[in-house]
């Protein structure tokens, strides 16, 4: 199991024990956590599950990757250097009790 | 006939022809409404099929819900170009006539990285703090249309809801001046009709009237170049992107803008009605359970998928679902099939409000040129529905709606209903 922390806007903050191997997208999904839509299954081919890595956090997610991710980002609403689209977070061990924020609405 | 007997008819007219004879492009199964069972014929026996001959020339048929994700999400093979044909299935409609045609380039029929910054100059005005700001006012036209509305008598809904409702939307989006809205209706038909259709009867006449938009919104730039504000034409007069685009480039994205926002809301909206009314065992659930809304709306958009389809060409050789496309092919994503695959979404064919994942569907297409309004499409008809609700105990439809002889817009040209009171 990998816990996630997921924090909403408003500072309310989601808990998850989610299978290791899965995405961050689907684990948020499945525990029904608002504001993660993954309209398209997790091929980051939507940007619906725009989140921002916490700043401890985004060395070992490392940033948005080169290709569809990062085109997909460039429509999504306030994008900074954390932006990540969650289901292309791979959920391994190492990232046992990441923190990702939530932006206020998905575009 | 009984309904029974017409969807035995509907089959073995699909399932009677030679697989290589089948040409699912022909616009008269979509006004017909028979177009779906072509599609599970080809989705069960071949699902990336080639068709050899057709009035668009020769074309690849993409039927399957994953194998229309592979294509959509790679445009580096498959381009959306003008150039090489562009973004449906006919090549010369997105320019202006047979001869002498008028080129008018407009972002969706661009590929990145061309297509990514004139998008962005765009999209702030559906981004989720503008949409907050339109909320009311679209509540308020909305309740002002539907109080309007006869009870108890016949009367069309696509003109006095559908077409009214988007049409209104379209004026604020474009700050356009709103008593000569309808103009913006008649463009976006214009826009997308070839001579014969019904809506233009020559190519003549075609251009004369995409000439008398583009005088209009020529006009409507020069006034935001000084008294910007915050509306589209004024978001493309100021964009760094977008300020120094032709005249033909602009018209392009205006009329991008105009049926994108126009024909695809417009027919789901009608087709809402339409779903609800055949399933009345899911309007007791949607009034049992007004929170089921927003998960009926996207259920309603995948029911519908207002536009049938979105085209490629392959620029590299590639391989989908088996077969091997050659470079120069023209590739055909046929939404409306892949959105009744049950290899990916259950009883495909059945209108659920309470549906799983509802979201999941292909109307708003994926990758770069997922549909940008799509949130603003969603509240116009999540608002909808909640204002119906307040007022209305069933909104009975009278006969079978008159469909659109079109193999892009699958839409309503008309459909005769009648409120009930709560």
């Amino acid at each position: 199991m990998t816990k996630v922390n997921y924090i909403e806007a408003s500072g309310k903050v989601h808990a998850v024990d989610a299978e290791a191997g899965i995405s961050a997208m689907e684990a948020a999904v499945k525990n029904a956590v608002p504001g993660i839509d993954g309209d398209c299954g997790g091929a980051a081919a939507c940007a619906t599950c725009h989140v921002y890595v916490d700043d401890a956090w985004i060395g070992r997610t490392g940033p948005a990757q080169e290709g569809l991710e990062k085109s997909m980002l460039e429509f999504a609403e306030d994008v900074r250097e954390t932006s990540r689209l969650a289901c292309q977070i791979t959920l391994v061990d190492s990232l046992d009790g990441l923190v990702l924020r939530l932006p206020e609405k998905q575009h | 006939m009984t309904a029974i007997a017409t969807a035995r008819t509907q089959a073995s007219e699909a399932m009677d022809l030679p697989l290589d004879k089948i040409d699912v492009s022909r616009a008269e199964l979509f006004e017909r409404n028979v177009e779906g069972e072509y599609f599970r014929r080809l989705r069960s026996e071949d699902p990336v099929h080639y068709c050899a001959e057709s009035a668009y020339g020769p074309y690849w048929s993409i039927t399957k819900y994953k194998d229309i994700m592979a294509v959509d999400t790679n445009h580096q093979v498959f381009s959306s170009e003008a150039g090489l044909g562009g973004i449906i299935i006919e090549d010369g409609i997105q320019k202006s006539s047979a001869e002498g045609a008028i080129d008018l380039p407009n972002f969706i029929a661009m590929d990145p990285p061309r297509h990514d910054e004139q998008r962005k100059a765009v999209s702030p005005i559906v981004a989720p703090a503008n949409l907050a700001k339109l909320e009311g006012t679209i509540r308020e036209r909305i309740c002002r249309t539907l109080d309007g509305l006869p009870v108890g008598e016949e009367f069309d809904w696509v003109p006095a809801v559908s077409i009214e409702l988007t049409t209104q939307m379209l004026a604020t989006l474009f700050d356009f001046p709103f008593e000569e809205r309808s103009k913006l209706t008649r463009w976006s038909d214009v826009a997308t009709a070839e001579p014969g259709s019904g809506i233009v009867d020559s190519w003549e006449q075609r251009t004369s009237e995409i000439m008398e938009c583009a005088a209009t919104f020529q006009g409507l730039w020069n006034e935001r170049m000084k008294n910007p504000g915050m509306d589209l034409v004024s978001m493309l007069a100021h964009s760094p992107a977008t300020r120094d685009m032709t005249p033909q480039n602009y018209l392009g994205n205006v009329l991008l803008l105009i049926v994108g926002g126009n024909d695809t809301t417009r027919n789901s909206m009608t087709g809402g009605v339409l779903a609800l009314d055949r399933n009345p065992k899911e309007r007791e659930k949607l009034y049992a359970n007004p929170g089921l809304i927003n998960n009926m709306v996207s259920e309603i958009i995948r029911w519908q998928t207002p536009l049938a389809h979105m085209r490629r060409t392959a620029i590299a050789e590639a391989e989908v679902g088996g077969k091997t496309i050659r470079k120069g092919d023209k590739v055909v994503m046929w939404y409306i099939s892949g959105n009744r695959d049950d290899e990916v979404i259950e009883r495909p064919d059945d209108f659920v409000i309470d549906r799983p994942r509802a979201r999941q569907h292909l109307s708003f297409g994926f990758g770069v040129h997922r549909c940008v309004g799509n949130r603003l499409a969603e509240m116009q008809l999540k608002t909808l529905w909640e204002e119906v609700m307040k007022r209305f105990s069933r909104i009975e439809v009278m006969e079978e709606p008159v469909r659109v002889r079109s193999n892009f817009v699958r839409g309503y040209a008309s459909m005769p209903v009648k409120l009930h009171a709560l």
